[in-house]
């Protein structure tokens, strides 16, 4: 058994990071896929990972977003522990219902969509506010409008998925999540599943939402040119632990680290 | 006699017997689906006592006969105490059988539909029975209507086993016609055309008839 004591039941003091992952392991039987993981992201902060597949990038989301346990250390969202729950001013593990209040602070996209088939464009976004914040319809649909109409989806809002382009359906995706207001939003490839020609229309919604809105994001991506605009901060994870992290500048243009150089130049080659 | 002379002579018999397996057929309907639903979802609980239950259920209505389940529900349950009239023990049988068929169908149905859609409701911080209820379940019914189609044709030839407990419905009554007249081809005849007439002109199409309203639902058609 792990010694809980070692983690604060909040975190205190000025400058609380939005989101920490303090000594975070995850294994799956014998693979650990995250070693010790420490990492901060400040209040409205952008902070992009990227790594070769298998490094346990995508892990890092789903973690956060409890779609994944961990096996040891603690994640705190806006200074309150999401994994653990404090018992008698000890941390245990979090019931399904801590999760479920602490998650509803976190926002995710997904590679695939996800969207409900049966529910057009609209309900899609209506969903969450109704039947988890408790909204009346009228609300909801005035706030899910005004997301649509932000990705640029206004127009198709009584569209069924199965009538959206990939692209139209990632935006509509994206104003599914925003419509809980979250204060952490996750995107998790978002763009791998795209056709070339509309990552664009993705990748504007998402940097509009960085240029207009104080969010913090967490990203995992391929487009590293999409990336290195956008992101405080680059994340270059390797083997379950970060590598090397830095601005996108410094971290693009001169990085450190044998393996964040090759890994580089092997996604320039590529194209 | 002709098969014409036969039905101008006995059309209100059959037409009543008709009335009653249509009665059994919608009743046992109703409740294979109930059971169904409860079965298919307790197989997927996490807890292994709940498991346990639904398994143990689907084991014997599935793996038992239901001529034999209906003799005990009819006939063995009022030594325990509980007593059916034979309308309602000649139903709460076929359903019960049909349920447990019905309860694999469901839980397909629940495990066809792809991951990722859990997910995204999770990610909503649904709590589980709404994810289940709004996103799950609705798409489920589009994967298992085809072969729910079929399992309410077997349901319905399946009521013809409740005349042996004496119901009055569509084989009783042809058995009835049969040991007064002995005009079986006539009488069995009639019967299996009406049961057929059922099957193909009134189930199957209201079962196409839901598919199209629900792939509707979804976007797809």
């Amino acid at each position: 058994m792990e010694d809980m004591s070692q983690y604060p039941l909040e975190l205190t003091g000025d400058n609380i990071p939005m989101v920490r992952f303090m000594n975070v392991t995850k294994r799956y039987g014998k693979l650990t896929v995250l070693d010790r993981l420490d990492l901060d992201v400040a209040t409205g902060e952008m902070v992009t990972v990227i790594g070769p597949s298998g490094s346990g990038k995508t892990t890092v989301l789903r973690m956060l977003m409890t779609l994944e346990t961990i096996n040891e250390g603690v994640i705190y969202v806006d200074g309150k522990p999401l994994t653990h729950m404090e018992k008698n001013g000890a941390l245990v593990p979090a019931s399904p219902k801590h999760l479920r209040m602490m998650r509803s602070q976190i926002g995710m996209c997904f590679q695939h969509f996800n969207l409900f088939p049966h529910m057009t464009a609209l309900e899609n976004c209506m969903e969450g506010p109704v039947q988890v914040l408790g909204m009346s319809k009228q609300e909801a649909r005035k706030r899910s409008e005004d997301l649509l109409d932000l990705v640029g989806m206004i127009e198709k809002k009584d569209q069924h998925p199965s009538r959206l382009s990939g692209g139209q359906q990632q935006r509509v995706a994206i104003a599914r999540a925003l419509a809980m207001r979250p204060k952490v939003m996750l995107f998790d490839e978002v763009t791998s599943a795209l056709d070339p020609e509309v990552i664009g229309e993705v990748t504007n919604v998402i940097r509009d939402l960085v240029d207009k809105h104080n969010l913090t994001m967490l990203m995992v991506t391929h487009q590293m040119g999409f990336a290195k605009d956008i992101s405080d901060r680059i994340c270059f994870f390797f083997d379950g632990s970060i590598e090397e992290q830095g601005a996108p500048d410094a971290l693009f243009g001169n990085p450190q680290r044998e393996r964040t150089q090759q890994f580089l130049s092997a996604v320039k080659e590529a194209g | 006699m002709s098969l014409w002379e036969f039905i101008a002579t006995y059309w209100p018999d059959f037409l009543k017997g008709t009335g009653v397996t249509a009665a059994q057929f919608i009743l046992a309907t109703m409740l294979a689906i109930g059971i169904a639903l409860v079965a298919g979802l307790m197989k997927l609980s996490r807890n292994a006592v709940v498991r346990g239950v639904s398994v143990t259920y689907i084991e014997i209505f599935r793996g038992t006969s239901l001529l034999v389940q209906l003799y005990w529900i009819f006939f063995v349950l009022p030594l325990f105490g509980v007593t059916l009239d034979k309308f309602t023990a000649g139903f709460v049988a076929v359903g019960m059988n049909l349920g447990a068929y019905g309860a694999e169908l469901v839980r397909g149905g629940i495990q066809s539909v792809p991951k990722g859609q859990w997910e995204a409701a999770y990610a909503l911080s649904m709590s589980p029975a709404k994810r289940m209820w709004r996103i799950i379940l609705p798409q489920a019914l589009v994967n298992m209507l085809p072969p729910w189609g079929n399992l309410l044709i077997e349901l319905l030839k399946n009521t013809a086993l409740v005349s042996l407990i004496s119901v009055t419905d569509l084989m009783f009554v042809a058995k009835q016609i049969n040991g007064s007249t002995f005009l079986s081809a006539q009488a069995f005849g009639l019967a299996l055309i009406v049961y057929y007439v059922f099957a193909r002109f009134i189930v199957t199409p209201f079962m196409r008839w839901l598919e199209g309203v629900m792939r509707r639902k979804l976007g797809r058609a």
